[in-house]
């Protein structure tokens, strides 16, 4: 057999390796290069972290491929990218450029109510948001190679982060109960595939790993979601917004490996310096949430 | 015989699942103390410069140096790359290696993600520790931003090649195994036997 490129065991096995780990948003070089002295797995180039484009409004976009080579360039940890929901051709670009993940996100604004892009298409993987069974499983079938929760993005209110992780591993808890015939019905009402529905009751997991996201601010949260059962976490505004960036990647980094472990947390929690400010999300008008964005 | 997975991060559930396919009692190594008691060590793949910084902030660099001149040892892709005496293309600055194995990886030698690939390969001394049960002939490999290795010291016996004589990708040198890819993730059991093989016979 000649090499193969591009296959979903690839796609997936990238995720595989990244678990246990945390992803950093990072919007230059300098901070890229913190992330990655601070042991991230990966960095996610963007423009602006999402509390910015929260704060900015306006349509928000891929980021300048130029901003994304220099972090390409700066580190040798993976480096993922962000497209609007449903923009295939911006997702041709990253692809070109050498992105080694994609995230197709809500945190930008959506260029297709409808669709999401077929993530089939392309020899990079991507990774897609949800909030629930369902939702993760549609992207799944697209295509998507790994899955993380949405939370609110840009808040530092880990409370979204919780709901949809509790949404999910909660839904596959329930499905491992259920009669074959159950599963039937159970497939229709959240509008995912039977197939998929039924390998998600087999495995006891999702298909592909399943990463926290939206909201994370300290080691406690991040350390919370790996208890709830989550792989590994992106932590986005989070670190940059904070006062002393690189001593609170460097937290959430230990954090995350030794998250059963109190004693460790306590002493990574110690001196961090200001967290990011944030905003409940509760105190949020519906208008001003991304969470539901997404189909 | 108990066997311990680094488990700073990565994909060591995998090899913990391998290992108790093969019923060998397996455990997470992610503080010094976890590695009292272990015959060997698996060092799993992930991102080799979080592994090396997390070793290092918790003084797991030296106890691992101690365990792995001594104790069987094998690392797959990013632990291929911390048993490496010499790794090129490091990040700047530099990362902790624990060494070991007499040769030179190059880190993301086949290039980023969207290169990354399976393949087969042809590895001869799988014969020894296969099962009837086992499959035959080549064995099925994946590689994920994979490292190859560049150069061998004399000590250093070439385990497999990429077809038509191209990179080195899995070497051993008596106690030490080292691995590109990632045979936790296939649906395979003989890299896991060999080693087993190797722990048994104490080399």
């Amino acid at each position: 057999m000649e090499p193969i490129t591009g296959t979903f065991t690839v796609k997936s096995g990238l995720a595989e390796m990244l678990k246990g780990g945390v992803i950093m948003d990072v919007t230059n070089a300098e901070q890229a290069r913190i992330a990655e002295e601070a042991g991230a797995v990966a960095v996610m180039a963007l423009e602006r972290v999402p509390a910015d484009i929260r704060a900015q409004g306006g349509v928000a976009r891929m980021s300048d491929p130029e901003k994304i080579l220099e972090i390409m360039d700066a580190v040798t940890i993976p480096v993922m990218a962000k497209v609007r929901i449903g923009h295939f051709v911006e997702a041709q670009i990253l692809e070109y450029l050498g992105v080694d993940f994609i995230d197709e996100s809500e945190v930008l604004t959506p260029a297709d109510e409808e669709h999401h892009i077929n993530k089939w298409d392309f020899k990079v993987p991507f990774v897609c948001g949800c909030r629930n069974l369902g939702e993760a499983l549609r992207r799944i079938n697209e295509g998507a190679a790994m899955i993380r929760t949405k939370g609110e993005a840009g808040t530092g209110d880990v409370v979204e982060a919780v709901r949809h992780a509790r949404a999910v591993l909660g839904e596959i808890r329930r499905l491992q109960t259920m009669a074959p015939e159950e599963m039937y019905t159970y497939a229709k009402n959240i509008g995912a595939p039977y197939q998929l529905v039924k390998l998600t009751a087999e495995m006891g997991r999702l298909p592909v790993v399943n990463f926290a996201a939206g909201g994370i601010a300290t080691p406690a949260d991040a350390a919370m979601m790996m208890q709830l059962g989550m792989d590994g976490v992106f932590v986005g505004s989070g670190i940059f917004k904070s006062g002393n960036p690189a001593k609170r990647a460097a937290a959430i980094v230990k954090a995350v490996t030794h998250y059963r472990d109190p004693a460790i947390l306590a002493e990574v929690s110690r001196n961090l310096g200001e967290p990011m400010v944030g905003r409940t999300v509760e105190s949020m008008p519906a208008e001003e949430r991304i969470a539901h964005r997404g189909w | 015989m108990k066997i311990g997975v680094l488990a700073l991060q990565g994909a060591f559930r995998e090899h913990i699942h391998k290992l108790q396919a093969l019923e060998v009692e397996a455990s997470e190594v992610r503080l010094p103390d976890h590695l009292r008691g272990l015959d060997a060590l698996i060092i799993p793949g992930g991102e080799s410069t979080t592994m090396g910084k997390l070793a290092e902030s918790f003084d797991l660099l030296q106890p691992l140096k101690a365990f792995t001149r001594e104790k069987p040892t094998w690392g797959t892709c990013a632990g291929l790359i911390l048993l490496a005496n010499r790794a090129a293309r490091q990040k700047k600055g530099g990362q902790p290696l624990i060494g070991g194995l007499n040769i030179t990886v190059d880190r993301n030698f086949f290039g980023r993600q969207v290169d990354s690939f399976e393949a087969d390969l042809d590895v001869p001394a799988l014969a020894q520790a296969a099962r009837p049960e086992d499959p035959t002939g080549p064995f099925h490999a994946i590689f994920i931003r994979a490292p190859a290795v560049v150069e061998v010291g004399p000590q250093v016996e070439i385990l497999a090649r990429l077809p038509e004589n191209g990179p080195i990708v899995a070497v051993r040198q008596g106690h030490l195994l080292g691995t590109a890819f990632h045979p936790e993730l296939s649906n395979d059991l003989r890299f896991h036997r060999y080693f087993l093989r190797m722990v048994e016979t104490g080399r």
